[in-house]
C-alpha cells in the first residue's frame, strides 16, 4: 500500500516539478517511494532520499535511462510497479510521455493532469481547458496518475534521510534513439516556477520587439511567457508558450501584454494570484479576468511601465 | 508505404463551453463540434508525406457516434484516402479507445499512425503513448518536426527545456503538435470527391476488446469565478497599484 512516484531530472539534480509531485503523492498514501532512474544520476537518488515526506529510494543507474526514453522507462517502472497501488509523475513533458505507456502495460485507465486528491482513489481534474473541474473516481486496483504540479506545494528539500535501494534495470526494446536536446538558456527564472511571469502575443508584432517584455522581466526578476501565436509567428520558441497546450503557471503576478485572451490562453494561466492586462483593445477577453486592465498602446505602455518601476526604491525579488 | 490517421471529433475550439446544471458534464446540444484541432496537424502531415511520393494510402479513422464520420469526410476532403468509422454512442477513454485503434492497426497494418497529441474537451493526451505500449512500438510525442527515412522517422519533438530529437524505428506512433505544419482547407471540389471516397463502418463493442470505462465521473462543476478587476488609467496607477494595493512588486 505505497505510491511510486518516478522521479524528473536531469542526472544531477531533481527538477523542481519532482518536489510538487512528491507532496501530491504524500496526500494520495503517505508512504512515498521515488524511483530514480538515470544515468550516472547517484546525487539524484541522494537528493531524493533528503526530501523527508520520502520513505525510500529505488536507484536505477544505466546507460539506457539517460535521456529518459519512455521506450526504455516504461517497462522499468512497470517491472517495479508490483507493490505499488498507485504509480505518479508530474504531468509536464517528461510525465505525459512514458505514463501512458505503463498504464497500457499494466491495463489500467490513467488519471491526467490532477489538480486535487480527494481520496486514494478519487481526484479533481481540470477539462475543456480549465473551464471545467471534473471529480473522477479510479475503479482500478492499480492506478496510474499525473499531478499538475502548479496546484501542489514543493515538499521540503532537506532533513530526510531515506534508503537507497539499488534496483534491476528492465529489457530495453532497442527501437528509438535519442538524437539530441536543445534547451532554451536563461539567466531568468524558470517560467513554470517564476513568482512573476511577464507575457507577449501577437501584439508584441515581431520577435525584435519582445526586449520591451524582457527588459520588464529583467526588473522584476521574473520569466518571460509568450502566447500560441506569439510562438506560432516566431517571435520567441515554443518553451515560453502558456496555455492549454503549452505550460500552466500560476505566478504571484501574471502580466499578459498584447495577448487577447483565447481559451486556450487563458487555461494556462487564469489561476494566477494577480493579472494584469495590457491591451489597445478594451473589449479584449483577457480584460474579463484582469485583476487590474490598462487599455494602451504596448509601445507606448511597456517604456513607461519600465521607466516607473526605475523610480521604485525597492522591488520585491 | 502507409499511414493510419486517428481523428477525434470535439466540441470547436472557438466555443466557451457551459457546465450542466445538475452537475453531470457539459452541454453539446446545438454546440458547434469540429475535428480536434491538432488531429488536422495529424491529417495534413500525413498528406504531405503522401505528396512526397514516399507514403501511398492515408486511412483515417474515427470512433464515436454517426456524426463522428463528419472528422473521417473532412480528413477524406483533404487528401486522405478512404475511411473507418467504429461506431460508440458512449463515452470511450482513452485506454478502450487506443485498444480499439490497436484492432485497427492488426487490419490494416500502417507504417505510422499519426494522431494528435491531446484532445481539447477531456485534455487526457495518452492515446498516442497506449497505443504504441499495446503495439509494441516506438513512439514520437508532440512533433513539430517529422523526417521520414525508409525504416525509420528523425522527430522534433517540443518539451518542457525547449526542443528534442528523436529517432524512431518503423512502424511507430506519432503524436502532432499544432506547430507541425499549417492544415489547408478543402476544397469545394475535394469536399464532393471526398463524398465518394468508402467509410468501413464497425461497432466498437463487437471488436473483442474490453473497453469498460474503470474511471468514473461523479461530477463536473465550473471552476471557482474570479473576482471582477478593474480597468487603470494609466501606467502610473498600475504601478502604485500592484506596490500598494497588490503588494506584489
Amino acid at each position: 500500500m505505497s505510491v511510486l512516484l518516478i522521479a524528473e531530472h536531469n542526472n544531477k539534480n531533481l527538477k523542481p516539478f519532482t518536489l510538487n509531485a512528491i507532496t501530491a503523492a504524500s496526500k494520495i498514501d503517505p508512504e512515498v517511494h521515488v524511483l530514480v532512474a538515470g544515468s550516472g544520476s547517484e546525487s539524484v537518488a541522494k537528493e531524493a532520499a533528503a526530501v523527508p515526506l520520502v520513505k525510500k529510494v529505488l536507484h536505477c543507474d544505466s546507460l539506457n535511462y539517460q535521456n529518459y526514453l519512455p521506450e526504455n522507462l516504461a517497462p522499468l517502472v512497470t517491472k517495479h510497479s508490483e507493490k505499488y497501488d498507485h504509480i505518479v509523475a508530474s504531468a509536464n513533458t517528461f510525465g505525459k510521455n512514458f505514463m501512458p505507456r505503463v498504464a497500457a502495460a499494466l491495463d489500467t485507465s490513467q488519471v491526467s493532469d490532477i489538480i486535487k486528491v480527494n481520496s486514494p482513489d478519487t481526484f479533481v481534474r481540470p477539462i475543456y481547458a480549465g473551464n471545467a473541474f471534473a471529480t473522477v473516481k479510479s475503479n482500478d486496483k492499480k492506478r496510474c496518475v499525473t499531478i499538475r504540479p502548479t496546484s501542489f506545494e514543493p515538499a521540503p528539500k532537506t532533513g530526510g534521510s531515506a534508503q537507497i535501494d539499488k534496483v534491476d534495470a528492465a529489457d530495453v526494446p532497442n527501437f528509438s534513439k535519442f538524437v539530441k536536446r536543445e534547451e532554451t538558456k536563461s539567466e531568468r527564472p524558470e517560467l513554470g516556477t517564476a513568482r512573476i511571469v511577464v507575457s507577449g502575443g501577437r501584439g508584441l508584432e515581431s520577435g525584435e520587439n519582445f526586449k520591451l517584455i524582457n527588459d520588464i522581466a529583467d526588473k522584476l526578476n521574473a520569466a518571460v511567457g509568450a502566447s500560441r501565436a506569439a510562438v506560432d509567428a516566431g517571435y520567441i520558441s515554443n518553451d515560453h508558450q502558456v496555455g492549454q497546450t503549452g505550460k500552466v503557471v500560476v505566478p504571484d503576478l501574471y502580466i499578459a501584454v498584447g495577448i487577447s485572451g483565447a481559451i486556450q490562453h487563458l487555461a494556462g494561466m487564469k489561476e494566477s494570484k494577480i493579472i494584469v492586462a495590457i491591451n489597445k483593445d478594451g473589449e479584449a477577453p483577457i480584460f474579463s479576468i484582469a485583476d487590474y486592465g490598462l487599455e494602451a498602446d504596448l509601445f507606448k505602455a511597456l517604456p513607461e511601465f519600465l521607466s516607473e518601476l526605475n523610480k521604485l526604491n525597492t522591488i520585491q525579488k | 508505404m502507409k499511414i493510419l490517421v486517428a481523428v477525434k471529433r470535439v466540441i470547436d475550439y472557438n466555443v466557451q463551453i457551459r457546465v450542466k446544471e445538475d452537475g453531470s458534464g457539459v452541454h453539446t446540444d446545438n454546440v458547434k463540434m469540429s475535428t480536434n484541432p491538432p488531429d488536422d496537424n495529424a491529417t495534413e502531415e500525413s498528406v504531405k508525406l503522401k505528396e512526397s511520393g514516399k507514403v501511398k494510402e492515408i486511412v483515417a479513422v474515427t470512433i464515436g457516434d454517426d456524426k463522428a464520420q463528419e472528422t473521417v469526410r473532412k480528413a477524406l476532403a483533404v487528401g486522405a484516402d478512404r475511411g473507418i468509422h467504429v461506431k460508440s454512442d458512449t463515452y470511450i477513454e482513452p485506454l478502450g479507445i487506443a485498444k480499439i485503434l490497436k484492432k485497427v492497426v492488426e487490419k490494416e497494418k500502417p507504417d505510422m499512425v499519426f494522431l494528435g497529441k491531446q484532445a481539447i474537451d477531456d485534455d487526457c493526451n495518452q492515446t498516442g503513448q497506449m497505443l504504441a505500449a499495446m503495439l509494441n512500438w516506438p513512439q514520437a510525442t508532440f512533433s513539430s518536426k517529422v523526417t521520414l527515412k525508409d525504416k525509420s522517422m528523425e522527430i522534433v519533438r517540443e518539451i518542457d527545456e525547449g526542443l528534442e530529437t528523436v529517432e524512431v524505428n518503423l512502424p511507430a506512433v506519432v503524436t502532432c503538435d499544432l506547430r507541425l505544419n499549417e492544415p489547408r482547407y478543402a476544397s469545394l471540389p475535394n469536399i464532393m470527391k471526398a463524398k465518394k471516397k468508402p467509410i468501413d463502418q464497425m461497432v466498437a463493442k463487437d471488436l473483442g476488446v474490453d473497453i469498460t470505462n474503470r474511471v468514473q465521473q461523479l461530477k463536473v462543476e465550473e471552476p471557482p469565478k474570479r473576482k471582477a478587476g478593474i480597468k487603470v488609467a494609466n501606467v502610473a496607477e498600475l504601478v502604485s497599484k500592484l506596490k500598494n494595493e497588490a503588494k506584489v512588486i
